[in-house]
């Protein structure tokens, strides 16, 4: 009855054709996956030899001719380029400062509530932004603190002075953090809480016993728990530290002017789609892409040197 | 406090701690809440009350639905509505294909060839390929202006891949192990064991492929003639680029000044 210890050769014959088949039919199932991979991916990948060329539309990618390191000197050289990763740096440290610990502290606040019906209803409540898109929640921004919007009507209303918060660029950079917070902290908060929600219930109890009031417990139980997490997204926050919300850019660039609100990765569109510049602007990204990788991996290494889980092993 | 399930060890917070997180929380609520309210206000509100008000309605007095008929007048919106509604529903399912079965093969051990994939697949997540390759293998490939430049390259989304994999992975062995027994290949296990096991996830990965096909707009811009445009990039041209809702025709103009030269130049 057991083909194991005595395997007839029919049966060792069928289990054979039985793995060879299954491994087949899995192999197939990964092949649309990773055609897709390949080709938009890594097909994609190799095109950035166009950023040593100078991109001759009718030659096409391979056709076109070699430049070199040409466009990367240029690029370098090039005053708009410098302006772009400084606001890119600006805007992602200010990012960084004001909107990764919102979703933290949300997280946090919904952690502590024994209220279960309250909790639920905030939380839903606080991740419908995400689902909008970057068009509607700039229009929605505009009618709420443009010049003849929500907040101004009310100002003058009051008898106060209004003010220009859409078209003045010293406001911009603000403006695009306070943007995000409003878009994406509540659906940050879904990491957290899952982290949280992972924390041994009897590490509070006991810490509890033993004495300690609700910071205490904050700061040895929760805290040491959730760590790995919040190490986790701030290394790969640093690797797009040089890609800060291009849609969001791209919609609000043309109301304060490039000076202010041009980005690496506007300014590759701009140079690239819009001024057909393609070499160049392919090499402005792929500085972006490199940099990126760069950082997530140094970060990476510190973490581990830091006794760190990080991303990677 | 009835529903309140505070655990014997936790002290009763102070009336002070509990005003200041009541407080916080409802200005989250507000923060949200309100921009939505003026959003559906505005859009039953007449043009007039708009347009009289500066572009905004808290509560409109007289409310209409003329907003919603003018979408299913016939006109650019209502296109743009259909090509909105095919590119998710055909984005979404060829999505969550291709992502299942991906997914699916990822998770089984053993699979020939799977260790690599997973290597190239998650290389990716580091290092994107960049705007410029990506416009140019669009262009190559024959894709501009067809639907299938909003699909093709955004096909499978490595987090909803991780996802997925880590779900199926989840299911127990047994239950592999089971269905084998019972002379079921993988193609089988997997629709019958693994997909109705996996309905709540599959609901997830579904919805945000759904939502990222609904809301984006910038390869609609960048492959797309204005004519085929979906919702988003319509919309876009409306309320961002400043050309008003009424005035079709001036967005329209606005839009093609601006076009970038890649359709002159190729």
């Amino acid at each position: 009855m057991s083909p194991s210890s005595h395997p007839s050769g029919r049966a060792q014959r069928q289990r054979k054709g039985f793995q060879r088949r299954r491994g087949g039919t899995l192999f197939l199932l990964m092949l649309p996956g990773v055609a897709y991979f390949l080709l938009f991916h890594y097909g994609a990948l190799v095109g950035n030899v166009i950023a040593f060329k100078e991109y001759v539309p009718f030659d096409g990618l391979w056709g076109s001719p070699w430049t070199g390191p040409g466009n990367f000197r240029r690029m370098f050289e090039d005053e708009a380029f410098w302006d772009a990763v400084l606001n890119t740096l600006w805007i992602a440290v200010l990012q960084l400062v004001f909107y990764f610990p919102v979703p933290l502290g949300l997280a946090l606040l919904l952690h502590t509530l024994t209220w279960s019906s309250v909790r639920r209803f905030v939380q839903s409540v606080a991740y419908l932004p995400h689902f909008i898109s970057w068009v509607i929640v700039v229009a929605l921004f505009q009618q709420v603190l443009g010049d003849t919007g929500l907040l101004n009507s009310g100002l003058s209303g009051a008898g106060l002075h209004t003010v220009d918060i859409i078209g003045d660029p010293d406001a911009f950079k603000p403006l695009v953090v306070a943007q995000v917070i409003w878009k994406d902290a509540g659906w940050g908060t879904i990491i957290f809480l899952a982290a949280l929600a992972q924390v041994d219930e009897q590490q509070y109890e006991a810490a509890a016993i033993d004495g300690a009031g609700p910071w205490r417990r904050f700061w040895h139980v929760t805290l040491p728990a959730i760590r790995p997490v919040i190490v986790l997204l701030l290394i790969m926050r640093l690797g797009e530290i040089l890609s800060v919300g291009f849609e969001q850019m791209l919609l609000q660039r043309d109301a304060v002017g490039p000076e202010t609100a041009e980005v690496i990765d506007t300014f590759v569109y701009y140079q690239g789609i819009v001024g057909g510049d393609y070499g160049f602007a392919a090499a402005a990204g792929l500085f972006k892409g490199v940099v990126g990788a760069l950082l997530v991996y140094a970060a990476n290494k510190v973490a581990h040197r830091l006794g760190e889980q990080g991303v990677y092993r | 406090m009835s529903a309140s399930a505070r655990p014997g060890w936790m002290e009763k917070p102070r009336p002070l701690t509990q005003a200041a997180k009541a407080l916080a929380l409802t200005t989250v609520v507000l923060l949200v809440c309100v921009p939505f309210l003026v959003i559906v206000s505005t859009s039953l509100a007449s043009t007039r009350e708009v347009v009289d008000n500066g572009g905004w309605v808290l509560w409109p007095s007289e409310p209409t639905l003329d907003a919603y008929r003018d979408i299913f007048d016939g006109g650019i919106v209502t296109h743009a509505l259909g090509v909105s509604a095919g590119v998710t529903i055909v984005g979404t399912l060829l999505s969550l294909a291709c992502t299942v079965t991906l997914a699916y093969a990822l998770s089984r051990p053993g699979v020939f060839g799977g260790k690599p994939v997973l290597l190239l697949v998650l290389f990716t997540f580091l290092f994107p390929p960049g705007m410029i390759p990506s416009f140019l293998l669009v262009k190559e490939l024959g894709l501009l202006d067809s639907y299938a430049s909003l699909v093709l390259p955004v096909l499978v989304n490595v987090f909803n891949l991780v996802v997925l994999r880590g779900f199926f992975q989840s299911v127990p062995e047994e239950l592999y192990e089971a269905a084998r027994l019972d002379g079921a290949g993988d193609w089988r296990v997997l629709v019958s064991v693994v997909l109705p096991l996996s309905k709540a996830a599959l609901a997830v990965v579904g919805l945000f492929y759904a939502v990222a096909y609904w809301n984006s707009w910038f390869y609609a811009s960048l492959y797309l003639e204005s004519d085929h445009w979906p919702l988003q990039q319509v919309l876009r041209t409306y309320v961002v680029s400043g050309a008003g809702l009424t005035d079709a025709t001036t967005g329209e103009a606005t839009v093609t000044a601006r076009r970038p030269c890649r359709w002159r130049c190729s």
